[in-house]
């Protein structure tokens, strides 16, 4: 059996045969006594040395074609037809036995999750010398040295020492980098890499995507890079295969399906996609808005200390912030996992202390309040969670969410709060019909809807965005990222806005504050960050945004990135 | 010694003394006790005055606080008092009674771990699904079953329909297959369930698809990345079911007829010798305090995440 697929592997790098063919390939989910099908019909080629991407948004089918490829769909998923051809023979129906042989070696993955991806209780060196053992390569004193030239060729500093360390003992990127180290080890044809770098900092993304792209030259491995990210895979796919709810709606090289997409579902994706937008300054209804000189927020050298576990020593996580914000503007905070961006926001809506600095709010100085003031000032000032789907109490109906905050404050008639709540629904574009659903029932769109819905009912003038539209589907944040827009517009709000996502930021906001550290590199506004960015982490930055490549001789708006080279 | 060990083992004495002192205020609040039971018996014609010097003789007139005080000393030092029923020092009946009861809680402990291990690996491992669910169902039966009814049945059936072991006097190893039997399945049960679930989690964890995309079999998965993920959290659970083990000991030592802590304590609660009472619960939360501090203590052992963060705190 596994020298019919090591004899046909002997055609690798001729060209002849593709290393993946996918042809018609259906699947199906049980759920109850019902097969769903999720896949219908994917046709797709691979070859040699090649990167097709799978691009779609949750729920196009893009995952399940590539369990089913590697032969590891849940439990109740199945292929119901086509054929899935390795090198030219079908593993489509081969038992799970019979795909142990090849997975590892022949066929490996690359996963989404860095973090929950590694077995915590087990040594980095173990678990890259796991796919060695399983395939039987060579003694231990082998198989030892060749783990340590593995985290060596994916550029892991120190590998001894990482061998011997734990997971949660390296930080996200290099996670990613062991991972990339075990798909790697035995060679294969054919990698998928699963959203390969969805969960990482933009800069670490960059540099990770990079040496996929390395070590892809220099074995000849085709990879099936499955993304949601079309500025990834832009840059880095020859051919693009655009998935939508389990259909295929257009394929082709990479530079004709951006430069002349066929499809109308692609031209949306293409226009959403806020990495690769062109039209980016219609997008603002009425340009950059002017601000009427007064200022909403003032932040003024703001530090904010943490004390470490055990209560020994603190640890410094924002360090001497100030910026200004204009009424009736954007002001983004920008930066990545650990810079102090969240713990900044928190320190503006009240709910820590800072340990020393001026933050005013409407001309109130946020820091003095305590008790009762510091809730009356919560009418003021609201805040929209990163996560729509972990925000939202389950067993509240989308009424008694939007209800709730009326509640907290002056006591008014249940037929004005009724009214209320609909007047506000209806202006964040969600259907009187989803009142009394619940949040399950909804999209992950629509609930961010409920959650804006939420903070405005009270009529605050400042409204926090955490991370707001980041757990979104490109074409749900366009259109989330439209709504706040029309918002700010008609009502006069002033907008901090949070992201670690440079491109969202540049469509969004007017002026921004670009956090490392904890500590503020660059700021001012949108235009001047951008075009001349001041500190080289910024330039960094602005250059690690996906989507480039193709962007520069895809079209013409390149100035958006001159800066960056 | 780092500050983790330390704080563990000051909380357990924290729970250890809590244990002793609110014992011993309820033993106190009974009313009646054990030297009014034993001597005004009418046939020992004894007076007031007589049974007031027996009391005295006891220590049983001093105010409640010095007694108080007198008990916890005499603890620490070893000296658990005198049964007033059976005439002898608390220790030696607890030396006495100990080892059977050992015997039983320990063999019964290992049979329910073989029990449940065995069950969660059938129930992930067994080719077909309707024995896979069998198989998950077994512990809900098991946990619904009482100890003394089941320990009931196995008599009938092992001793008098198949009389594979004799009633009257069995040999010393045959005396303990139908009680250790007996203590072990409704203790399995909640363990099973905890593990079988454990391993039902872990199997959906990403680094569970990253090995089976190494190329390893369900079996090697089980073994090499299940079976500790999952086997750590039901550490917890078997450091709490200890508690369930003892007062199962007492119930099927009651129902085998064995002699044991279980027939000590229920012979004390009868003559309400507060002093032997004492003792055993003192004793009982001694051994449960040990166990879980035991737990407490393997767990970053097992898991690096916990080492590291002790290393912090050293």
């Amino acid at each position: 059996m596994s020298t019919v697929v090591g004899a046909s592997l002997k055609g690798i790098g001729t060209g002849a045969v593709p290393v993946l063919e996918i042809r018609d390939l259906a699947v199906s989910y049980r759920s109850g006594d019902e097969f769903q099908r999720v896949v219908h019909n994917v046709s797709l080629q691979l070859r040699p040395g090649e990167v097709v991407a799978l691009v779609g948004e949750s729920g196009s089918g893009k995952t399940t074609t590539a369990q089913a490829v590697i032969g590891l769909l849940a439990e109740n998923g199945r292929v119901d037809s086509g054929a899935i051809r390795l090198n030219g023979t079908d593993i489509g129906r081969w038992s799970q036995k019979r795909l142990d042989s090849i997975r590892g070696s022949k066929i490996s993955l690359i996963p989404q999750d860095p973090t929950g991806s590694l077995n915590p209780v087990k040594t980095i060196g173990a678990q890259v010398a796991e796919v060695l053992e399983i395939h039987r390569q060579g003694s231990r004193r082998q198989i030892e040295a060749q783990v340590i030239d593995l985290l060596a060729r994916v550029g892991l500093s120190e590998p001894e020492l990482r061998a011997r360390q734990y997971p949660h003992e390296l930080s996200g990127g290099m996670r990613q980098r062991v991972l990339i180290a075990i798909a790697v080890a035995l060679r294969p044809s054919l990698i998928i890499a699963d959203e390969p770098t969805s969960a990482l900092d933009v800069t670490v993304q960059k540099r990770i995507l990079d040496l996929i792209d390395g070590l892809r030259k220099e074995y000849g491995t085709a990879v099936l890079l499955v993304t949601h990210d079309l500025g990834v895979a832009a840059d880095r796919a020859n051919h693009l295969v655009v998935l939508k709810g389990g259909r295929v709606q257009e394929q082709g090289p990479t530079a004709e399906v951006l430069a002349s997409p066929r499809s109308e579902y692609t031209r949306k994706l293409l226009a959403d996609a806020p990495s690769l937008a062109k039209a980016r300054h219609v997008r603002r209804a009425a340009g950059p808005r002017p601000g009427t000189g007064e200022h909403a927020i003032v932040v003024e050298n703001l530090v904010q200390d943490f004390r470490l576990d055990g209560g020994r020593g603190t640890f410094r996580a924002v360090d001497g912030v100030s910026f200004n914000v204009p009424r009736g503007t954007t002001h983004a905070i920008v930066g990545e996992s650990g810079s102090g961006k969240t713990t900044t926001a928190r320190s503006v809506v009240g709910f820590q202390r800072p340990t020393s600095g001026r933050i005013l709010v409407d001309g109130i100085d946020v820091t003095s309040l305590r008790g009762d003031g510091l809730r009356q000032f919560r009418r003021k000032i609201q805040l929209v969670y990163q996560n729509p789907f972990a925000s939202l109490d389950p067993l509240q109906t989308i009424f008694q969410i939007v209800e709730e905050p009326l509640l907290n404050f002056d006591p008014m008639p249940k037929e004005e709060r009724v009214r209320k709540v609909h007047a506000i629904l209806e202006r964040v574009g969600l259907p009187q019909s989803v009142i009394g659903r619940r949040p399950r029932a909804l999209s992950g769109g629509q609930r961010q809807r409920v959650a804006i819905a939420r903070a405005l009912v009270l009529g605050p003038q400042v409204l926090v965005l955490d991370e707001a539209v980041s757990a979104l589907d490109v074409t749900v944040q366009a259109r989330i990222l439209e709504l706040l827009d029309e918002l700010q517009q008609e009502l006069g709000l002033t907008y901090l806005f949070i992201s670690h996502d440079l491109a969202v930021v540049r469509q969004i906001s007017d002026t921004v504050s670009v956090l490392h550290s904890g500590r503020q590199v660059d700021s001012g506004s949108v235009e001047d960050v951008f075009l001349h960015p001041g500190s080289p982490y910024t330039r960094e930055l602005i250059g690690a945004i996906p989507g480039q490549r193709s962007l520069a001789h895809a079209c013409a708006s390149t100035h958006f990135i001159g800066a960056a080279q | 010694m780092s500050r983790y060990v330390l704080s563990r083992i000051g909380q357990a004495a924290l729970v250890l003394w809590a244990a002793f002192t609110v014992s011993f205020v309820l033993l106190q609040a009974l009313p009646g006790d054990a030297i009014l039971i034993k001597f005004l018996n009418p046939e020992l014609g004894l007076g007031p005055e007589q049974i007031a010097e027996i009391r005295a003789s006891y220590g049983a007139d001093v105010p409640i606080w010095t007694q108080y005080l007198h008990t916890v000393g005499n603890f620490l030092t070893g000296d658990f008092g005198y049964s007033i029923q059976a005439g002898v020092p608390v220790g030696d009946l607890l030396l006495a009674n100990l080892p059977p009861t050992l015997w039983l809680a320990t063999l019964g402990f290992l049979l329910a771990l073989v029990i449940a291990l065995g069950l969660s690996v059938a129930s992930s491992l067994l080719p077909l699904s309707w024995l896979r669910s069998f198989v998950q169902s077994l512990p809900s039966l098991f946990v619904a079953t009482p100890v003394f009814w089941l320990g009931i049945v196995l008599i009938q059936i092992f001793s008098f329909q198949l009389k594979l072991i004799p009633v009257i006097n069995p040999g010393p190893w045959e005396a303990l297959v139908l009680p250790v039997l007996t203590l072990a399945v409704p203790i399995s049960a909640p363990l099973a369930q905890v593990l079988m679930r454990n391993i039902d989690r872990v199997m959906t964890e990403p680094y569970i698809a990253v090995a089976r995309a190494k190329g390893a079999s369900r079996t090697w998965v089980l073994w090499r990345h299940v079976a500790k993920n999952a086997v750590l959290p039901t550490l917890t659970i078997g450091g709490i079911l200890f508690g369930e083990l003892l007062a199962g000991a007492v119930v099927t030592e009651a129902v085998f007829g064995l002699n044991g802590i279980g027939g000590l304590t229920q012979r004390a609660v009868g003559h309400q010798d507060i002093a032997v009472l004492q003792a055993l619960v003192v004793f009982s939360a001694l051994a449960f305090v040990t166990i879980n501090l035991v737990v407490d203590l393997l767990y970053p052992v097992f898991d690096p995440r916990l080492k590291s963060r002790e290393g912090a705190f050293a």
